[in-house]
């Protein structure tokens, strides 16, 4: 219990058991909170949560309050994921908790701990249409790890507890706890128990002996060897553990979308993302490899291309916690079901054997230098591949980057260079447009002394954009970067390529003034329209202690390259340009 | 192929549609589901027939099952000892002539005349799949009016033979 909680010890079952005073269930709430050290959380008031915002006001935990919910729980996904701390997140009952379903979803794809607080119309007048009303147990079962509805004041302490050690323990996601406003009025006592009873829950976190061994004898056995590494290196803190086993093992490593960080971008061992938007040396190697060790990653289709075609002649060893993703798209030869650091430390105490792949390294070195990233020189407009770097120049490559879906998104993943975990903030299983800046709030609210960059799409910003006035509220120092195509641009490039160039409602050619706008809350703007400008102005705004809007306006029929069309396999990218 | 899966689950409210769900949104098929109380009180235990079309299917099914934080154990006893059980209700036409035929087709299925109606009987059986099946087939000719079948739910025989086990390869600890 918290140091202030209005407790008694009572040592009933055994110490670990703290009864309160008489409280009402919404006072109860915040000592719950209190209890599982939430220092912040992200919110909207409204009806049915008025009792927790009075219990709020007299006994203050600190409240973020975004202009939309939809952006208060990307901010707390943010925070989550650069702090390695559960987002908590309190909105009203019916709109309030509806707006929040995108973030929800958008928590459970991409595995953030997160911990929702829905306020519920009364007991009583549950399933009658009463004014509010939504069934958000039933709307959001599919889209949480797992959620409660609170039908006893006395369970709250329980469900609060249970709530937070889901969210954050075997694989992260988000678990929402609905509260009807009749039970945040009830008084009563409740107790405390530290102790959980989860018996349907029991995420193994050591690695199995016997499959630890068959990996260790399918290395040894390796010509061709390759990791592709996950957010799970990330969620797991195992970055360290896996540079370890690479300098030892020499092997090169693939990141996935979103665990970039994970492995740093400047290890000659690198070879970049894989997949749809994966280098050339990624993919090359993910398709010809003999054994591949999958860390944490769960082999999405966007990771993936046609399944039918991935790496076709490979062994495959997966390491994750969560047992239902290994074999799910990918036959598995080696399936060890363990948190990633567990399953390092375990590897690296055994001393395997390093693989004899010296021609290996050699090809896909090559594959590495003779196929690069590129972009085209001319046209008019910023080439948004060079903005990126100049960015990350900017940055020293050490802000936490955040970003929107579409190409500025893939354009950041193949360009920043993410050499550090928890640097990167992007969606990236549900892919939801207007993510980017409100995550950067959340982040920087994690993260108060560190540059934090949302790139975000002009489009893609405009879904959230309202949030400039919490920045404004809080003098937050996000640095916004627009990457303005005037379009869709996403959306543009699959046009161009798959249907003969009908743009078929990409093409967004009156844009707002984005720097009146930003004017309008009182934040600084700029508009930059050559890589010169952009760098200068850069240097000036994005390292200082105030928020800015960068209106970078780049070239608007760039295209992300390379790039597997649907149904495609990793060997098939159209857009690589050998040097 | 058809595979015979069982969970024993916590008794929360909405575990039922929370399972029911998981069925729907992965697209597995499901045949049958019966749920009901077990020996150990707020445990109950489900039964479900699913139609996959591969191992790898099954095995997800098992796995998102035991992901639910509700759910305590799951297994695929399709390859065990098991008895499996299901009840029907079968209403079927009759006329003074066939009534005596249709009881001596359902007597080697020990089945039972409920109840009696003017040009109708209805009859429960008792059995697993095929058993009641096979009934059914035979009692078409007389004319079906009505047939309501609970779903059939298993338990493992009391004595495994050794070969089921062998199934059981465990990646967990
Ligand atoms: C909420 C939502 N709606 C639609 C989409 C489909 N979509 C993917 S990328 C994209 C275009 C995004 O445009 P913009 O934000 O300007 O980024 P750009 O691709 O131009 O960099 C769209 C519409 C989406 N991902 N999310
Ligand atoms: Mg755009």
């Amino acid at each position: 219990m918290s140091q202030n909680a209005k407790t008694t010890e009572l040592k009933v079952k055994n110490e670990a058991v703290t009864r309160t005073e008489p409280m009402n269930g919404a006072d109860l709430f915040i000592e719950t909170l209190k209890n599982e050290n939430v220092e912040v959380m992200f919110g909207y008031p409204g009806g049915a949560v008025l009792p927790l915002y009075d219990a709020l006001y007299k006994n203050p935990i600190r409240h973020i309050l975004a202009r939309h919910e939809q952006a208060a729980i990307h901010a707390a996904e943010g925070y989550a994921r650069v702090s390695g701390k559960p987002g908590v997140v309190l909105a009203t009952s019916g709109p309030g908790a509806t707006n929040l379903v995108t973030g929800i979803a958008d928590a459970m794809m991409d595995s953030l701990p997160l911990v929702i607080f829905t306020g519920q119309v009364a007991t009583g007048v549950i399933g009658s249409d009463a004014f509010q009303e939504a069934d958000v147990i039933g709307i959001t079962m599919p889209i949480t790890k797992h959620n409660y509805q609170v039908r006893s004041m006395e369970d709250l302490p329980r469900i609060v507890h249970e709530a937070f050690h889901i969210a954050t323990t075997g694989r992260p996601g988000p678990v929402l706890i609905d509260i009807p406003k009749d039970i945040a009025t009830t008084m009563g006592n409740a107790e405390f128990v530290d102790e959980l009873n989860l018996p349907g829950y029991q995420p193994n976190f050591k690695p199995n002996s016997l499959q630890v061994k068959k990996l260790r004898g399918a290395l040894a056995k390796a010509k061709k060897p390759v990791i592709l590494a996950g957010a799970g290196v990330l969620f797991a803190k195992a970055s360290e553990e896996l540079l370890e086993f690479v300098g030892k093992m020499q092997i090169p490593v693939v990141n996935t979308l979103l665990g970039l960080g994970g492995f740093p971008a400047d290890h000659p061992l690198f070879l970049g993302m894989g997949g749809m938007h994966g280098t050339y040396a990624a993919n090359t190697a993910l398709y010809e490899a003999d054994l591949l060790i999958n860390i944490g990653a769960r082999f999405d289709d966007r990771l993936t291309g046609n399944l039918a075609h991935f790496a076709p002649n490979a062994t495959v060893a997966h390491i994750d916690i969560d047992p239902a993703e290994i074999g799910k798209n990918v036959p598995t030869h080696i399936p060890i079901v363990a948190d990633a650091r567990e399953a390092l430390k375990k590897i690296l105490s055994l001393d395997f054997e390093a693989p004899q792949a010296d021609e290996w390294r050699q090809k896909v070195q090559k594959d590495k230098e003779e196929n690069p990233l590129w972009n085209t020189e001319d046209g008019e407009g910023i080439s948004p591949q060079s903005l990126m770097r100049i960015i990350h120049n900017v940055t020293n490559g050490d802000a936490v980057v955040t970003t929107d879906v579409g190409q500025h998104q893939m354009w950041t993943a193949q360009y920043y260079g993410f050499n550090k975990p928890d640097q990167w903030v992007t969606s990236g299983g549900l892919g939801t447009m207007g993510f980017g800046f409100p995550s950067a709030i959340g982040a920087q609210i994690a993260k108060p002394d560190k540059t934090v960059v949302a790139v975000a799409g002009d489009a893609g910003f405009q879904m959230t954009l309202q949030e400039l006035g919490l920045v404004a509220e809080l003098k937050l120092p996000v640095k916004i970067v627009i990457y303005n195509n005037q379009a869709l641009g996403m959306v543009r490039q699959w046009q161009e390529t798959f249907y003969e160039e009908r743009y078929s409602q990409s093409l967004i050619p009156v844009q707002p003034d984005f720097v009146k706008l930003a004017d309008a809350y009182g934040i600084r703007g700029y508009v930059v329209t050559t890589e010169e400008e952009a760098e200068k102005v850069m240097r000036e705004t994005l390292t200082d202690n105030e928020p800015v809007l960068i209106d970078c306006r780049i070239k608007s029929k760039e295209m992300v390259y390379p790039m597997i069309a649907p149904g495609k396999g990793l060997h098939e990218m159209i857009g690589v340009k050998p040097q | 192929m058809r595979r015979i899966v069982t969970a024993t689950v916590l008794n929360q409210s909405g575990v039922l549609n929370r399972i029911a769900g998981l069925f729907t949104r992965r697209q597995f098929n499901i045949e049958s589901i019966t749920v009901g109380a077990t020996e150990t009180e707020g445990v109950s235990k489900m039964t479900f027939v699913v139609q996959v079309e591969d191992d790898r299917t099954v095995e997800q099914v098992v796995k998102q099952l035991h992901k639910q934080i509700d759910v305590l154990k799951v297994s695929d006893i399709t390859e065990q000892a098991i008895v499996t059980r299901e009840l029907a209700l079968i209403k079927v036409m009759t006329t003074p002539q066939t009534r005596a035929e249709i009881n001596v087709i359902i007597e080697p299925f020990r089945a039972t005349i409920i109840d009696v109606a003017r040009d109708s009987v209805t009859i429960q059986v008792v059995g697993n799949f095929e058993k009641i099946e096979a009934m059914i087939e035979l009692l078409r000719p007389y004319g079906i009016k009505e047939v309501a079948r609970t779903g059939q739910t298993a338990i493992k025989r009391g004595s495994q033979r050794f070969v089921s086990e062998s199934k059981q390869v465990s990646i967990l600890n």
